[in-house]
């Protein structure tokens, strides 16, 4: 099947300063990628040269088969843009800049209507419909933004921080929207929010210093960190020190870590060492030198921690 | 297709006039302005005379701070609020963007130059001036605002800031009204060839303005002014465009 969006050796200089080198990957239909990296690491000059609002300096780029450069109408037309910090005219009430837009994108009278009514629906704008955006919260102001990116049913979606700056419902139900709307469409979201990733994406790329230095589904992050696949433990407080005595010497146990107990509720995290699977072997160990275990969990994997990895590393 | 996104853009900007009182204050200053030069130093009642000539005659002058101020937030402030990233990412180009934004700005000036009626109402009443003239003479005013218009617009399209827009614009307007004055001119014939002299006198706007305001529109004004605006229009596209490139 062709690639909803194709990206080929795309790259963007400011001057001398290369903001994205050389990207190249692709996006099918279904899936959700998670554009991850850095502040400044080139994730909004990517998304803006696909929109359209940034000429490439080299390097090409088709949404649904169209060139970005050649056929830049037909390539916006297939998008839905949510620019950055959802930037949007203050003085017009969503209804109305609904409207603009949709004229702007040639929609009739009637298809105007119901697509305004779906996309109101559907990011919840009912009750500020008649007010002036500038005088909406954050929230809604995204929401207008995102409803503006959505009312043509577009097949590309790019949504640049989605859920920047809203609170934790927001958060959650921009999310829901997302994946309501994945099945058939191809969705580019960038974040710095992690968690958004594993909530939300099918796949997720890593940018930094403007070059792709990572592109796989979130689990395959997951196993990534160091922490996958450890164990957290909470005991006994006398027993700590049995317990740490108890795992000392089995050999695939990388290091036994004391943690903070009042900020996560565990005691001890044994890390593995990489690749190995340890839960059964600590848990026996444990029992046999009769350590009373309150709380037993299996780590998968900490995405804030591969992130620093990834991102820290000199390439 | 781009008609109806021309009209789009046209009736989104018109509207965002008069959603902020700067509009009406320009307006307000205008009406002020333009009454208080006819009266006090264009000597409307002294002259004896029931034409608008007074009227019209400061017109250029006013428009010298009141255009660019009408220009200015066109593509500066798009710029400013991001929202230019919104527009320029439908599926639109940049020709009826930039031409909506125009029509919208110089319809706005047309609804200003409208509202002087009083003062037509008032040269009627006393006499009976020839109505001809008066509405070449608003026609001619309108024109030249437009050549301001086009010209305040390509500079709001350079900077995210009004003021430099408007400083730009100001300046850019004032060179080609004063290019027909004596005082430059004489700098120009002492050296430069005949020719010259009349292409610089040829583009003031004043020189052109003259003839609409005394009722006559020549070949040369009429093509003289729609250069002017669809040049000025294009290079605002082409500055709208480079901002992408660059």
């Amino acid at each position: 099947m062709e690639q909803a969006v194709r990206l080929d050796q795309l790259s963007r200089r400011f001057g001398r300063f290369t903001a994205v080198d050389r990207m190249s990957f692709g996006v099918r239909q279904g899936e959700v990628v998670g554009f991850l990296g850095p502040n400044g690491a080139g994730k909004s000059t990517t998304m803006r040269m696909l929109a359209g609002f940034l000429t490439p300096t080299s390097g090409h780029a088709w949404i649904m088969g169209h060139d970005i450069e050649a056929q830049p109408l037909e390539a916006r037309r297939a998008i839905g843009y949510l620019p950055e910090g959802a930037p949007l005219y203050g003085d017009m009430t969503p209804l109305a800049l609904l409207r603009f837009v949709a004229a702007m994108r040639g929609m009739s009278s009637a298809q105007t209507r119901e697509n305004i009514a779906t996309a109101i629906e559907r990011t919840d704008l009912a009750e500020v419909a008649y007010k002036p955006i500038e005088t909406l919260s954050k929230g809604f102001k995204r929401r207008v933004g995102l409803a503006a990116a959505i009312l043509h049913d577009p097949p590309v979606l790019i949504l640049d921080e989605p859920t920047d700056g809203l609170d934790p419902n927001q958060k959650h139900e921009v999310r829901a929207l997302i994946a309501d709307m994945a099945a058939d469409k191809a969705i580019i979201v960038s974040t710095h929010i992690l968690e958004e990733v594993t909530a939300v994406c099918t796949r997720a790329i890593v940018i930094a210093r403007g070059k792709l230095i990572a592109d796989a589904t979130p689990a395959q992050f997951q196993a990534f960190s160091e922490w996958h696949d450890a164990v957290a433990l909470r005991l006994l407080p006398q027993q700590i020190e049995t317990a740490i005595e108890a795992l000392s010497d089995i050999p695939s146990i990388y290091e036994v870590k004391r943690m903070n107990h009042a900020a996560d509720g565990h005691d001890l995290l044994v890390v593995p060492i990489q690749g190995e699977r340890i839960a059964s072997t600590v848990a026996d160990r444990l029992l046999e030198a009769g350590v009373e275990i309150q709380d037993f969990r299996v780590e998968t994997g900490r995405l804030d921690d591969v992130f620093r990895k990834l991102t820290t590393t000199q390439h | 297709m781009r008609a109806r996104q021309t009209a789009t853009v046209f009736a989104r900007e018109l509207a965002s006039y008069f959603a902020t009182p700067v509009a009406y204050v320009l307006i307000i200053i205008f009406l002020a302005a333009s009454s208080a030069f006819t009266f006090y130093v264009g000597g409307f009642f002294q002259r004896g005379q029931a034409d608008l000539a007074s009227f019209f005659m400061f017109h250029p002058w006013l428009y010298l701070f009141l255009v660019p101020a009408v220009a200015m937030r066109l593509w500066a402030e798009e710029r400013r609020s991001g929202t230019i990233e919104l527009i320029t990412t439908l599926p639109v180009g940049s020709f009826p963007l930039v031409l909506g934004k125009f029509l919208a700005a110089w319809a706005f000036c047309g609804i200003a130059l409208l509202l002087t009626f009083p003062i037509w109402v008032t040269v009627n009443w006393l006499g009976s001036p020839d109505n001809g003239v008066i509405v070449m003479g608003y026609l001619g005013s309108w024109l030249v605002a437009g050549c301001f218009l086009a010209l305040g617009s390509c500079m709001s399209a350079v900077t995210r800031n009004q003021v430099v827009a408007f400083v730009l614009g100001a300046a850019l307007c004032f060179l080609f009204l004063m290019s027909g004055v004596d005082l430059v001119l004489a700098a120009f014939r002492s050296w430069a060839p005949g020719f010259l002299v009349d292409l610089v006198a040829s583009f003031s706007l004043i020189t052109h303005f003259t003839a609409l305001s005394k009722g006559t529109l020549p070949l040369t004004t009429a093509i003289f002014i729609l250069t002017l605006i669809s040049t000025a229009l294009f290079v605002n596209k082409l500055l709208v465009d480079l901002k992408k490139a660059g």
